[in-house]
């Protein structure tokens, strides 16, 4: 067991810190939340929060900050709001992490902070996520404190997509003296945080306040601009005069199962089907013009089993359908979706369907999707990935009666920027290739991070990657050597 | 924003917009198109560019009054902003000497095949031109077409000004009169470009046709626009807008436009509705086009 430094602002001796519980977070309740879009999680009050943090056993050697892809110094931060100390918190946070209200809301904690955390392996780890989370959202209520303006370097950065990445990127850089224009293909900005993650894990008005505050620290926003056809890469060194460029356009192409039927009208992809719902509101329909399908009264089923698939059955709950299905082809141990999710999801009322994966899409009446046709699995030997994999199970196949299919199988990298940027190294699968420690490209001057160079991640790592070519194009700026 | 430079009605219910959109304009190529977005809460949808002028900074689209969102644009004038205007979008026309090349355009297509047309023209083909529309009112860029065709055909249905009849009959007509046709560009309603493939295929003359599937990104992102083709999928919005006629399953792109056939009708009737709710808005040159979904 760890000694706390003399320093300790907690009056809890560290035994005693253990056997505090894990403070539930508020909630909607699941009947409820089913019917709407609002934030499932309530948050914190102080009180909650400041108890939480009593918990924190303030490790000389803490895995949470080390397992933390932008190193937010956890314990920190922690104190300061065992201190009382809120804007503290929140501005300790912020040297490292440009987007906490996101970030303590959809990381999986699970699998990084609270999954190194000490205390995890006899009672339940430190609840950093939502600690983050509290801190993040008072600092937004009591109004952001103004950020000291930095003298201008004379150097400029353009940075392709406003995703997790990208922002991370610009929030670094602008801090450092250095213009940032950051460029986004559709008319909002957030990338997956406003088009794919849904009002009710992630509201919208966060991400616009978290902008609105890189807005004022000098970070500049052009939309409706495709880079790789609205403007190339090369046109933006050689004409636009930006002496680097960072690369965030995520992992946009959507990933098909190639089986008879995927025309069907009825059958989405993941990212259409969130797009129309978060993106265009669709699920305001008429008061927005962007059509959804009207789900009441239809059974609706997702394939795959990670956050994007629970987010869009969850979204279909919420407009309405009569039955909503998971169909997942491997077991739900293998599930990658974060563990909130998919409990939260049972709770609705989803139904999973584990080892089970669709064959065939067949139709009912004018071309509309009737029913999907699906065989049992069963788990063999672990693939590439690690997790075992799914073998059909022959004879096993039958039918489930569907209005609606969603396809959230994973996605790909979308091709603009590689095919229009000669030079630009790209693996066979065409995601761009960085390296690992400063998101270089074989391009000068071009760095890349996120989904475009990972495939489908999550938001803390593509964040991680932004710091780390936030580092290393200021570095390229201010020693000039490639 | 994007501000409307100059708007005017070319025919009823198809109105030409000068927008400024100097990106776009650098690097506009024939058969290119945009997303527009016209508001807020509107929805995005596709618009063929028609040319571009890049010392000047602008594009111009032809947009012919089908749905709410048509309707709305086209009840703006001159001096008018769209809120969002992204492109160029899709695969420009493959652009080379072929020969001989007969340019289909039915109704509103005749807009979009039109840049195309201009850049066969100069890249040393000769151009045959078929430009078709229900009625006399409804033939669009005669001079247009006329200044980039060697031959210029024009086809009105109800015969109230040049050929009666449809544009597949002219060239049914050129077919059997045995002309040379090294490549056929049709762009009009879907019965027109399927009628077209349907002529062509026997004949094995390479036929390309501009789709207009349902879209929403424009950029491959959401997978809405896929297509049939070969039986097999691909993204209007990035692997076309054009394809190649004999390979497109035309049915199943008929099929997937209707999958909001529903909200399409709603959205429309209450738009009417608060029109005639609001007469001061009655003046506003908004026109029906005659057929269109009510």
């Amino acid at each position: 067991m760890t000694v706390p430094a003399k320093t300790s602002l907690n009056p809890l001796p560290l035994k005693e810190r253990m056997k505090v519980p894990r403070q539930a977070m508020p909630e909607q309740p699941a009947g409820v939340r089913a019917t709407n879009f609002t934030e499932v999680n309530l948050g914190y009050s102080p009180e909650l929060a400041r108890q939480e943090a009593l918990r924190c056993l303030e490790c000389a050697r803490p895995a949470c900050t080390k397992d933390c892809p932008v190193g937010v110094k956890v314990h920190e931060f922690v104190q300061l709001i065992v201190a009382g100390d809120f804007f503290a918190a929140a501005a300790k946070i912020r040297e490292d992490n440009v987007l906490p209200a996101v970030t303590g809301r959809v990381c999986p904690q699970e699998d990084h902070c609270e999954g190194g955390c000490l205390m995890g392996k006899k009672v339940k780890p430190l609840g950093v996520g939502y600690l983050e989370r509290f801190v993040a959202d008072y600092e937004q209520r009591m109004g952001f404190r103004a950020v000291p303006k930095v003298p201008p370097s004379g150097k400029k950065v353009a940075i392709v997509g406003s995703g997790p990445s990208g922002l991370t990127v610009a929030g670094d850089l602008v801090q450092k003296g250095h213009k940032v224009r950051v460029f986004e293909a559709l008319h909002e900005l957030g990338g997956v945080l406003v088009y794919g993650i849904p009002e009710f894990r992630l509201p919208k008005q966060i991400i616009r306040e978290q902008l609105d505050y890189m807005r004022d620290m000098g970070v500049e926003f052009e939309t409706d601009v495709v880079v790789g056809r609205t403007v190339t890469i090369d046109e933006l060194i050689e004409e636009e005069g930006y002496d680097a460029v960072f690369i965030g356009t995520g992992a946009g192409l959507p990933v098909f199962m190639n089986i008879p039927g995927e025309h069907l009208n009825g059958v989405y992809s993941a990212n259409e089907f969130l797009t129309r719902i978060n993106l265009m509101k669709a699920y305001k329909f008429p008061t927005y013009d962007e059509p959804m399908l009207d789900l009441h009264g239809k059974d609706v089923a997702v394939i795959g089993g990670g956050n994007t698939a629970l987010d869009a059955i969850r979204s279909a709950l919420r407009l309405g359908a009569r039955k909503a299905y998971v169909i997942y082809r491997r077991s739900e141990a293998e599930m990658p979706a974060r563990a909130e999710e998919a409990k939260h999801a049972r709770e609705e009322g989803i139904e999973f369907h584990m080892l089970t994966n669709p064959v065939e899409f067949l139709p009912e009446g004018d071309g509309w999707l009737g029913a999907v046709r699906c065989v049992r699995m069963e788990l063999g030997e672990p693939d590439a990935s690690g997790r075992r994999r799914p073998a059909p199970i022959a004879g096993s196949a039958y039918e489930i009666p569907l209005s609606v299919a969603v396809i959230a199988i994973g996605t790909s990298a979308n091709p603009i920027v590689q095919s229009t940027t000669p030079g630009l190294g790209t693996d066979k699968r065409g995601y761009i290739q960085a390296d690992p420690e400063t998101q270089r490209t074989s391009r000068k001057g071009v760095f890349a991070g996120g989904d475009i160079v990972t495939g489908s991640a999550t938001v803390i790592l593509a964040m991680g990657a932004g710091r780390r070519a936030a580092k290393a194009i200021h570095e390229y700026l201010t020693s000039g050597q490639w | 924003m994007f501000q409307i430079l100059h708007a005017e009605f070319l025919a009823p219910g198809i109105k030409r917009f000068l927008i400024h959109a100097p990106r776009i304009a650098r690097r506009q190529k024939p058969g290119q198109f945009v997303i527009v977005r016209i508001y807020e809460e509107g929805e995005r949808i596709p618009l063929t560019i028609e040319r571009s002028d890049p010392p000047l900074g602008t594009i111009s689209i032809v947009v012919q009054s089908l749905g709410k969102t048509t309707h709305l644009l086209n009840s703006l004038n001159t001096g008018d902003h769209i809120l969002d205007v992204v492109g160029p979008l899709g695969k420009p026309s493959e652009i080379e000497k072929f020969g001989t090349v007969v340019v289909i355009g039915g109704g509103v297509g005749t807009a979009m095949a039109y840049p195309t047309a201009a850049a066969l023209k100069r890249a040393g083909n000769r151009i045959t031109s078929i430009v078709g529309a229900r009625s006399k009112e409804l033939v669009i860029l005669e001079k247009e077409m006329r200044a980039v065709s060697d031959v210029l055909m024009i086809t009105t249905d109800d015969g109230s000004y040049a050929d009666k009849g449809f544009v597949t009959d002219r060239l049914r007509q050129l077919i059997q009169n045995g002309a040379r046709i090294d490549l056929v560009l049709a762009v009009g309603p879907i019965p027109m470009m399927k009628a077209v493939a349907d002529m062509t295929r026997g004949e094995n003359i390479r036929t390309i046709v501009s789709l207009n599937p349902i879209m929403i990104d424009g950029t491959g992102m959401c997978g809405g626009c896929r297509v049939l083709v070969d039986e097999r999928s691909q993204f209007a919005c990035v692997d076309g807008p054009e394809f190649d006629a004999h390979r497109v399953n035309f049915d199943v792109l008929v099929q997937r436009n209707k999958t909001y056939r529903e909200q399409e009708r709603r959205s429309m009737a209450d738009f009417q509705r608060e029109r005639e709710a609001r007469p001061e808005d009655v003046g506003k040159e908004v026109c029906v086009a005659e057929g269109a979904t009510p």
